[in-house]
């Protein structure tokens, strides 16, 4: 302790006081404040950088994302307007074919009624026929049966048996 | 062809860089003496015996006044350049050349300046007493008749800061000028960045905290670079014992303390001064021990652990390097030259590795003992 | 003479205590090597304070 004492030196010390003070007024102006700000910044840059890649990725994402979105909308319209017209076109088809049904279905009926008016006038004409050629040949039955007495007679019974008999 | 050219550019800068440093010791160097300085030694300069490599090895522990390489024993001239003496006597301030000491050490040669007498004892300058005409010693090798003077020459360790401070303005200066550039440093930037960056990193964000940190930044980086170079200066063969030195050390641990005195806390002194949750009785007695650790034992442990470090160091290289000289008798000269040298260098690689390391540990823990002055604890 | 008997009572002490702690946080960093960073830093504040304590003691003494 005392040889420290002894070599301790009061000059050595004051000049190293007075070294180290303006060493480190000199390095904090021309060293330290550039050299740690600059170094602060390039750090704040490389965050705010791979802050703005990170935003970027995200916002591609949130793009893709609304891509997909779309597509999918697209595609679900694309979807729906093939089964509209899908169905369009089997309405269609149904109600031509209805359509056409019907008309086949009421031409078959006018041709129907007209054949069963046709029918029924052929009928009414034969009728009328009928009954004209058979009152033409009643007329002459009755001509030729009425010249003769007994056959009246007969009739008349025959009429009359046919009335009991009922 | 770009990189090509900027080897070459790099290449004759570090040409140029060794030029400059050839001239400059080359003309330092050719400082010579072969004056009529007396022998420190009976036999010659030679250095042979146990007791003279002890005292070689004080000799340089200590700071000097001047650089002194190689001594020729044949014609007795010393290599070396002297250094300014820079004293403040009875009679004031007295500038003058070391060289006017002629190398003596004991207080044979007597320098008078406007009639003060100075001589030099140890690598410390005395001034005699009026009517002394040379100094007598006691016993112990003390001087009866002089007394130390105030010394603020540009000793060895002085030359050494400021060379440590040219060195860290020139390199810091370079990487923050670089800065201007672009984002990446260049050449010698590129080693000394990620040093500040870990220096802030690992040493002054853990310990004083993110919020805190920035103020001290300036004492802790010069502090840690100052020391490092100081350190590995003291490993070159110029003979540097900057960190060696007690003064040095106690001027750092005394900075440390006053930054960590004046910057604490309300809570910190309230905890030291205070101690909240302790009986009443025992808060003053606590108030002391922890005032005493904060202003003597802290700065103490700090300082000698630095000091004794280097000087241990410094100690052991120069013993080893001497075995050269001890271990002759015994192995012969080829055997123990072999062995000094190879345990000479297996403990200068571990010095650069200490150099480092009480760099570390200095500003590791200035920036702890600022980290409790400036913590601001949480109230329950 | 006595100063080295205490010069080799604070340098067993020291020993001791290092080596305490060197050991303990070699056992620490092979529990947990994730944590051989931190673990390595606070080995080397201890140790520099008992060396400092050790230093104190020897320097105090001589």
């Amino acid at each position: 302790m005392d040889q420290l004492l002894n070599d301790f030196s009061p000059g050595l010390f004051f000049m190293q006081a007075i070294i180290l003070i303006i060493l480190i007024l000199l390095m904090r102006k021309f060293a330290w404040k550039p050299i740690l700000s600059s170094l602060q910044d390039r750090e704040d840059g490389i965050k705010n950088a791979l802050e703005s890649a990170e935003n970027a990725k995200l916002e591609m994402q949130n793009l893709q994302a609304d891509n997909d979105r779309l597509l999918k909308e697209a595609r679900a319209e694309r979807e729906a307007m093939l089964k509209e017209a899908r169905e369009l076109k089997d309405k269609m088809i149904d109600d031509a074919k209805t359509e056409a049904q019907e008309q086949a279905n009421k031409m078959i009926a006018q041709a129907q009624a007209s054949i069963e008016s046709e029918k029924k006038a052929a009928m009414a004409e034969l009728k009328s026929q009928v009954a004209g050629i058979s009152l033409e040949i009643a007329e002459k039955v009755v001509r030729t049966e009425l010249s003769n007495k007994d056959k009246q007679l007969q009739l008349v019974e025959s009429m009359l048996e046919d009335k009991q008999l009922n | 062809m770009l990189l090509f050219r900027k080897e070459i550019m790099i290449a004759k800068q570090s040409i140029k860089f060794l030029v400059v440093l050839f001239i400059l010791t080359a003309s330092f160097a050719v400082f010579a003496n072969g004056g009529d300085h007396e022998n420190q030694h009976a036999e010659g300069n030679q250095i042979d015996t146990q007791e003279e490599i002890n005292e070689y090895i004080a000799h340089h522990l200590k700071d000097s006044h001047d650089f002194h390489f190689y001594t020729n024993n044949a014609t007795g001239s010393h290599f070396g350049f002297p250094l300014p003496v820079i004293v403040w006597t009875s009679e004031g301030l007295k500038t003058f050349m070391s060289s006017e000491f002629h190398h003596d050490d004991a207080g044979h040669v007597i320098v008078e300046k406007d009639g003060v007498k100075l001589t030099k004892i140890h690598s410390k300058i005395y001034e005699l007493e009026a009517g002394a005409h040379e100094v007598t010693l006691d016993d112990h090798h003390h001087a009866t008749n002089a007394h130390k003077v105030l010394d603020f020459s540009i000793t060895k360790s002085v030359f050494g800061m400021l060379l440590a401070g040219l060195l860290m303005l020139l390199g810091f200066g370079a990487l923050a000028r670089g800065y201007k550039k672009g984002h990446v440093p260049t050449g010698i930037g590129r080693f000394l960045e990620p040093l500040v960056i870990y220096v802030r990193d690992e040493i002054a964000k853990p310990n004083i905290g993110e919020k805190k940190y920035r103020k001290f930044m300036g004492f802790l980086l010069t502090v840690f670079f100052f020391i490092w170079i100081l350190n590995l200066l003291g490993l070159t063969p110029l003979g540097f014992n900057v960190t060696g030195q007690i003064a040095v050390t106690v001027c750092l641990a005394i900075f440390t303390m006053l930054i960590y005195m004046f910057s604490g806390s309300k809570d910190f002194w309230a905890h030291t001064l205070w101690m909240p949750g302790v009986p009443v009785l025992l808060r003053p007695i606590l108030a002391v021990i922890e005032l005493v650790g904060f202003v003597l034992i802290k700065p103490f442990s700090l300082l000698v652990r630095l000091f004794a470090n280097m000087t241990a160091g410094h100690f052991v290289v120069m013993s080893l390097i001497a075995l050269m000289i001890t271990m002759k008798e015994a192995f012969g000269p080829v055997a123990s030259t072999g062995m000094s040298l190879v345990l000479a260098l297996f403990i200068s690689v571990i010095e650069i590795l200490v150099a480092f390391l009480q760099a570390f540990i200095f500003t590791m823990l200035s920036s702890l003992f600022i980290g409790m002055a400036v913590e601001e604890h949480e109230h329950h | 003479m006595y100063n080295l008997i205490g010069a080799g009572l604070i340098v067993i002490g020291g020993g001791i205590g290092l080596g305490q702690i060197g050991g303990k946080a070699m056992e620490g960093i092979a529990r947990q090597p994730e944590a051989a960073g931190k673990i390595q830093t606070a080995m080397i504040i201890i140790g520099a304070l008992l060396e400092g304590l050790a230093f104190g003691a020897l320097i105090l003494g001589k």
